[in-house]
């Protein structure tokens, strides 16, 4: 009976706890759970880039935009493109990125494939193009890009001498089920310019290294989705560290890259990595 | 059910009270224990799994010292019910390494009543095993108690303990505690067997109040502890099986009523493994409630029993690996995820006494099982090699028997036909990636299989003239859609240096036979010649030879009983093992014979009595192991034991 009494005690204790602290923080905005990474500033307007981790980081990231006057007011119906370009020692080129798209209350989101790291001599900036009304504006500026902790984008030059952004999207949580997964491919077509890629097919081996090099059971290869972005089903049977052995086909189902885990083989030149 | 335990009350007043009805035709009672210790039995501080290996239905597959598995007619545990005292407990390892029987001593029980085929206990194919503790009686003021202590050489095994027990006429009072400690074994010929240490502590309590003349309440729980425990056929020890088994029984003459709880937890790891391919640990944990109630009674010609019971568990073992590269996260998984059962089941029994020779006895009894998959990891990784699985699985599991019984003056014939189904077992539907340190397989279980079903025939013959007593009995059972683990090509395996994968299938047919002879001499007045033979046969449709079945066994022993000195000579051994499943790691067993020696002497002190028992075991040190042996780890060699019970 008391430890009935105490649990409910500490049930609506908590409850009491955890309403009166959402009521401090949460702003109620569509900017929930997301973090701000940079603010990109020009004279007129204050151009603020979200993503979830608070940060760019090689791989696929989803961005969101959000823009204010100089008196700190939202611009709405606000029509956005951007660059995202690498500053090479010799050179520079861009990378994968999607239009920029509208979602709600003045936030517009889209995604950017960094295929590499930024550093103190090789960096990235971003230009953001945004039109209100007739004016267009324009703002660039530095942004920091860092090495993801596991390997998530694979960038690769195929049999057919194309070069490819190989992208993993989904699973962000990877659980011990067979997860959705996702991925976006791209091909290179100069340095500035790169397309999605229809009708390929990915196919994955997930593995784990650090027991026997096991696979599991019932994957799905990646398949083009309507929206673009490829699909399939991924097998997690333990949680620790996977590594996703990856060969890409095309549309005639023949191997641009990658190998075919074998005994003698522990595993392909491009792979994606998960540890949960 | 209200209206039940109305029924049950009314019920009560024709109740046939005594426990001398000879209901169980095919039942074989093994007493392990009288209160004095003076029996016959080769060692008394021997432990549970010696003596249930001296059953000729049961045969105890070996994964070390301790633990070891009971076969009930050459079938594995999740055939049969084990239960103590009528109480459902399930066992929390995914490797068996603690059967049900592992969580009692010796020195709780009065004795084992083995049962073939269909009973009150529960759905089952083979029989089931009840372990009966000892109990107080109500009685006269009177304080008795006994201690105990052994030792045995090749293991350098020490046994310690005591018991204390108080009766008056409205309450007794029981409490025994035993304390087992063994270091390695050595096999015939010195070798030792690295792994095969444990240590034991056992502790059990009985109370009992007489609330009026009809009825009495009693009070009984049993704590019990190994630790440190090596399994030399596995690739994995045990730290910690603990197991806490409570009850509380409502006695109203031949109606008794128990609500029982029993929590065991299970900490199987590899520490004391040098090398290993990755350090793992793999905790489990079961838990069950449950309760029974059981009316015997007769009126006229009729003796019939009634047994209404049901239970709930919890199943759950998980399994960490750590990977040997530094910084990568651990690795974890769910190999029983978290498994429900709910069960419940009406039995009834009745045997009439056609004439003073032929009796009938027939049973029926249903069971209803719920499982449910409790944990959402757990389901979802079984949802990876079972992506339409949902989440809980309802069975009838019907059973009936009937049986008749004729006696001689001197024999007795019983001939008997039963029907039984089952569920599977935890680990059969639901056990992941769970290593098989046998055939080296990774199993995984199947969720959606069909109840298994069995029709069996079984027959005895037992009876004695002059000299000679003898009993000769058999089983035979036909089982449909036979459980078993089957090579599955294309699946990845888990474990570093597995074989393969197996997931558990179901073959349309198997048949298993038992047959079994017993026979006794009164060679003198002081001399007795105890045989006893066994055979077991078992193939299924694809399978040749199932696994683990016992090829022809004997004993036959001399024994020597004059007043307070016992002796007793005897050769235990098995033809070889030509019939034997190579898919399951299994190879020829060659054959042996051994013998033991011992000798006894009662010693009367005053009130009190010492009983001093030594002997040898495996005299000549022969290096032999039998069908029983998980992984062919050799038996123990030559062994000198002492054992001194004081009682007073």
């Amino acid at each position: 009976m008391n430890l009935l009494k105490s649990v409910l005690i500490l049930i609506t204790f908590s409850v009491f706890v955890s309403c009166s602290k959402k009521e401090d923080v949460v702003i109620p905005d569509d900017l929930d759970g997301l973090t701000l990474v940079t603010t990109l500033t020009n004279d007129t307007h204050k151009v603020a880039l979200y993503t979830t981790s608070g940060k760019f980081q090689t791989g696929y990231n989803e961005v969101y935009i959000q823009i204010k006057n100089t008196q700190g007011i939202v611009e709405r119906n606000v029509s956005v493109t951007w660059l995202p370009l690498m500053h090479m020692m010799g050179m520079e080129h861009s990378c994968p990125a999607s239009a920029v798209g509208n979602k709600t209350n003045g936030i517009y989101k889209g995604y950017i494939v960094f295929q590499m790291a930024g550093s103190e001599e090789e960096y990235w900036d971003l230009t953001v193009n945004y039109t209100i009304g007739n004016t267009t504006y324009t703002v660039t500026d530095k942004i920091t890009v860092a090495e993801a902790a596991k390997r998530v984008v694979e960038s690769f030059k195929g049999a057919d001498n194309n070069r490819y952004v190989l992208a993993l999207v989904h699973p962000a949580k990877p659980a011990v089920a067979v997860n959705d997964i996702a991925a976006v491919l791209y091909k290179m077509e100069s340095m500035t310019s790169f397309v999605a890629v229809k009708n390929y097919t990915i196919k994955i081996d997930p593995r784990m290294p650090g027991m026997g090099n096991h696979t599991s059971p019932n994957n799905v290869d990646l398949t083009q989705g309507t929206d673009g972005m490829y699909y399939g089903k991924l097998s997690l049977t333990m949680t620790g560290y996977w590594k996703i052995n990856l060969q890409l086909l095309d549309a005639t189902q023949t191997n641009l890259k990658g190998e075919a885990v074998t005994d003698t083989n522990e595993g392909s030149s491009i792979y994606f990595e998960l540890e949960f | 059910m209200l209206r039940l335990t109305i029924a049950f009350l009314l019920c009560t007043l024709t109740v046939y009270s005594q426990d001398t009805i000879k209901m169980d035709l095919l039942k074989e009672v093994e007493i392990i224990h009288k209160r004095s210790l003076s029996d016959k039995t080769g060692k008394p501080l021997s432990t549970l799994d010696k003596y249930l290996e001296k059953s000729n239905m049961v045969n105890m597959i070996r994964r070390g010292a301790y633990a070891w598995e009971p076969y009930l007619n050459g079938m594995a545990s999740e055939r049969s019910v084990v239960t103590i005292d009528g109480m459902r407990i399930y066992a929390a390892c995914t490797d068996k390494m603690d059967p049900v029987t592992s969580y009692v001593d010796i020195t709780n029980l009065a004795k084992v009543n083995v049962h073939s085929g269909q009973s009150a206990a529960g759905a089952a194919i083979a029989g089931s095993i009840d372990l009966v503790r000892k109990k107080g009686t109500f009685g006269e003021k009177k304080l008795s108690g006994m201690a105990f202590t052994g030792f045995e050489t090749n293991s350098e095994q020490q046994v310690i303990g005591g018991a204390l027990s108080v009766s008056t006429p409205k309450m007794f009072t029981d409490i025994d505690f035993t304390y087992r400690n063994a270091g390695n074994y050595k096999a015939g010929g010195g070798e030792e067997v690295l792994y095969s240490q444990y240590t034991k502590y056992n502790t059990s309590a009985n109370v009992g109040y007489r609330v009026n003349e009809h009825s009495q309440v009693v009070a009984s729980v049993i704590y019990d502890r190994a630790v440190h425990v090596g399994y030399p056929a596995l690739t994995m020890d045990v730290g910690l099986a603990r197991g806490v088994i409570a009850s509380l029984a409502y006695i109203r003459h031949g109606w008794e009523t128990k609500v029982y709880y029993n929590t065991i937890r299970h900490v199987m790891d590899d520490k004391q493994r040098p090398v290993v391919p990755v350090r793992m640990d793999m905790p489990g944990w079961s838990k069950t409630a449950g309760f029974y109630s059981s009316l015997k009674g007769s009126e006229g010609k009729h003796t019939w029993k009634g047994n209404l019971s049901g239970h709930y568990n919890k199943s759950l073992a998980e399994m960490t690996m750590y990977s040997n590269t530094a910084g990568e996260k651990d690795m974890f998984m769910l190999t029983w995820p978290g498994v429900l059962t709910y069960y419940g089941d009406v039995y009834g029994e009745d045997s009439y006494a056609m004439s003073e020779r032929w009796r009938t006895t027939v049973s029926a009894g249903v069971g209803v099982q719920n499982n449910v998959v409790d944990n959402v990891q757990g389901l979802e990784s079984l949802r990876i090699f079972y992506p339409g699985m949902e989440r809980n699985k309802v069975r009838v599991l019907k059973r009936l028997s009937a049986a008749v019984n004729y006696m001689a003056d001197s024999w007795q014939y019983t001939l008997g036909a039963g029907y039984g189904e089952r569920a599977p077992g935890v680990s059969e539907g639901y056990g992941y990636y769970l290593f098989n340190s046998f055939d080296r397989y990774d199993y995984i279980g199947n969720p959606e299989m069909k109840n298994e079903r069995t029709v069996s025939l079984n027959g005895s013959v037992s009876g004695r003239t002059g000299k000679f007593s003898g009993k000769v009995s058999g089983s035979f059972f036909h089982l449909m859609d036979y459980i078993i683990g089957r090579p599955r090509a294309g699946l990845s395996v888990m474990t570093i240096g597995a074989a393969g994968v197996k997931v558990y299938e179901q073959l349309a047919y198997a048949d298993v036979l038992n047959a079994g002879v017993e026979g006794d001499y009164q060679v003198g007045p002081y001399l007795t010649w105890t045989n006893r033979l066994s055979y077991r046969w078992g193939s299924g449709k694809g399978v040749r030879n199932l696994p683990l079945i016992q090829p022809f066994t004997y004993s036959s022993g001399m024994g020597f009983l004059r007043r307070a000195f016992s002796a007793d000579v005897v050769v235990n051994g098995a033809l070889k093992q030509a019939r034997y499943n190579e898919e399951f790691g299994e190879q020829a067993t060659a054959g042996y014979a051994v013998l033991n020696v011992s000798g006894a002497y009662q010693f009367r002190l005053w009130r009190s009595g010492l009983m001093v028992k030594t002997g040898v075991e495996n005299v000549m040190d022969r290096k032999y192991r039998t069908f029983a042996d998980w992984n062919r780890v050799p038996r123990m060699g030559r062994n000198i034991f002492v054992n001194l019970i004081w009682t007073y």
